[in-house]
């Protein structure tokens, strides 16, 4: 017997009264040893910035944990509590983000496979019903992404728009094309 | 095999069991291209979706708690000096996970327009009055129960652009996470028998006619305060898990 969901909606014009803070692009406090920042342009179907989005980042810690009761391996050991491994940051007026973080680790599949190192994103915006989801892959990964269960279900000519692209010492870039030319997978969650 | 304290399958063998979450029903939510809501054009995937199983990263999530939570965050009506204009109303319910369970210690954020139909907010035009004493965002943690509850002031409609004479019946916006990355929710909740309902792209979004009562309060004569606040009721239902039980094969 199963309820019946509330169903989404828009995030709308306005959400920046509420969900942004502070620290929110900070998954870890920024002069982290080790941190990247990730960071790219939301754009929209017409090539132009979304300037009202709003980025949201989940992922591993760099041993590929999660301090979450659902991580079934338990509790993560030595557990950074500074590592938050949730990121948000809302779009500038040019479609820009960013996230400061650690690389996540790779992480067990569940049937002998392993899963490359990702972080898992969901896209806001006005004009967005609901969110998108995506995930960003890493350049330096290639064995792990060649044989990542989630990537290999991508068609081949599409996977490139998963990995981010090198971009300096402890800079990545990772656009999220929405639509058209160059259109970023989107996952079903 | 063992059952961890979540009810989680653990097989000895150490392959990992996680929790699959139930899809939405086709219709539930509404279309990302959405004709009717304009601004839906250019900003949804034309290329097909790939499935994305619920492994590690999928069934965890952030578990923002107490620390993002003030005294004041859960009374809107009490966060400046004096008291904000309008309809004091009680905002309460319940999330539940869609196989019935509650869903405790989640932050709910929240954000709405102020009496006169007003965001507080720099892109806002609508040439309606701001209140000094209302800048209409919040934010609740649900108790053991899955039980919320804030205070606010019935927000009014507002006008906006996406075609001639259009109105947004009043709302007020939520943002959820549920316990897993899955369950991430934002909603907007809707007051009963608001005329403007029938004619908004954003609410009628939503195909399905019963899914989209579900986004409606009810009006609560038993929650209403006498002679202080009306009171609306909002359960929440967000993805739960498959009920299938089922074994990893061993490698």
């Amino acid at each position: 017997m199963s309820e019946l969901l509330t169903p989404s909606q828009t995030v709308g014009p306005y959400f920046s009264m509420r969900l942004p803070w502070p620290e929110g692009p900070f998954v870890v406090p920024e002069g982290t040893s080790g941190a990247i920042t990730i960071y790219g342009r939301l754009i929209d179907g017409a090539g132009d910035p979304i300037p009202d989005g709003l980025i949201e980042t989940w992922q591993a810690d760099p041993a590929g944990r999660f301090a979450h009761p659902d991580d079934p391996r338990g509790p993560v050991p030595d557990g950074d509590l500074a590592f938050r491994g949730f990121g948000r940051c809302p779009t500038g007026h040019d479609g820009t983000y960013k996230i400061v973080t650690l690389k996540p680790g790779p992480l067990p599949f569940g049937d002998g496979r392993t899963e490359a190192p990702h972080i898992d994103v969901s896209v806001f915006s006005r004009g967005m019903l609901d969110r998108s989801v995506t995930r960003i892959y890493f350049p330096d990964e290639e064995a792990a992404n060649a044989a990542d269960p989630v990537l290999e279900a991508v068609p081949a000519d599409r996977r490139a728009t998963l990995i981010a692209q090198p971009a300096g010492e402890n800079y990545l870039r990772f656009d999220i094309v929405m639509q058209g030319a160059g259109e970023t997978v989107f996952f079903d969650l | 095999m063992t059952v961890s304290e979540q009810g989680l399958i653990v097989p000895d063998s150490g392959k990992l069991a996680l929790p699959e979450y139930m899809k939405p029903q086709p219709g539930n939510h509404p279309p990302l291209d959405s004709p009717g809501y304009k601004s839906t054009a250019l900003r949804h995937p034309k290329q097909p979706l790939v499935l994305l199983p619920h492994r590690l990263t999928e069934v965890t999530g952030p578990l923002l708690g107490d620390d993002r939570i003030t005294m004041t965050d859960a009374d809107l009506t009490t966060q400046k000096d004096g008291e904000p204009q309008g309809q004091r109303i009680i905002v309460f319910g319940q999330v539940r996970d869609s196989d019935g369970r509650p869903v405790p210690d989640t932050l709910i954020e929240i954000w709405q327009a102020n009496a006169a139909g007003r965001y507080l907010h720099k892109r806002e035009h609508h040439p309606a009055p701001i209140d000094p004493n209302f800048d209409g965002v919040g934010r609740v943690i649900t108790d053991q129960g899955g039980r919320y509850r804030f205070i606010t002031i019935q927000p009014g409609s507002y006008p906006w652009g996406n075609h001639y004479n259009a109105w947004r019946p009043a709302h007020i916006h939520l943002s959820l996470f549920g316990r897993a990355f899955t369950q991430r929710l934002v909603t907007q909740m809707y007051f009963p028998g608001d005329p403007l309902l029938p004619l908004d792209p954003i609410y009628n979004s939503v195909t399905d006619e019963k899914a989209k009562l579900r986004m409606i309060s009810e009006f609560s004569i038993e929650a209403t305060q006498p002679e202080w606040a009306l009171a609306y009721k909002f359960d929440i239902v967000l993805r739960g898990r498959n009920q299938t039980i089922f074994e990893e094969p061993h490698a």
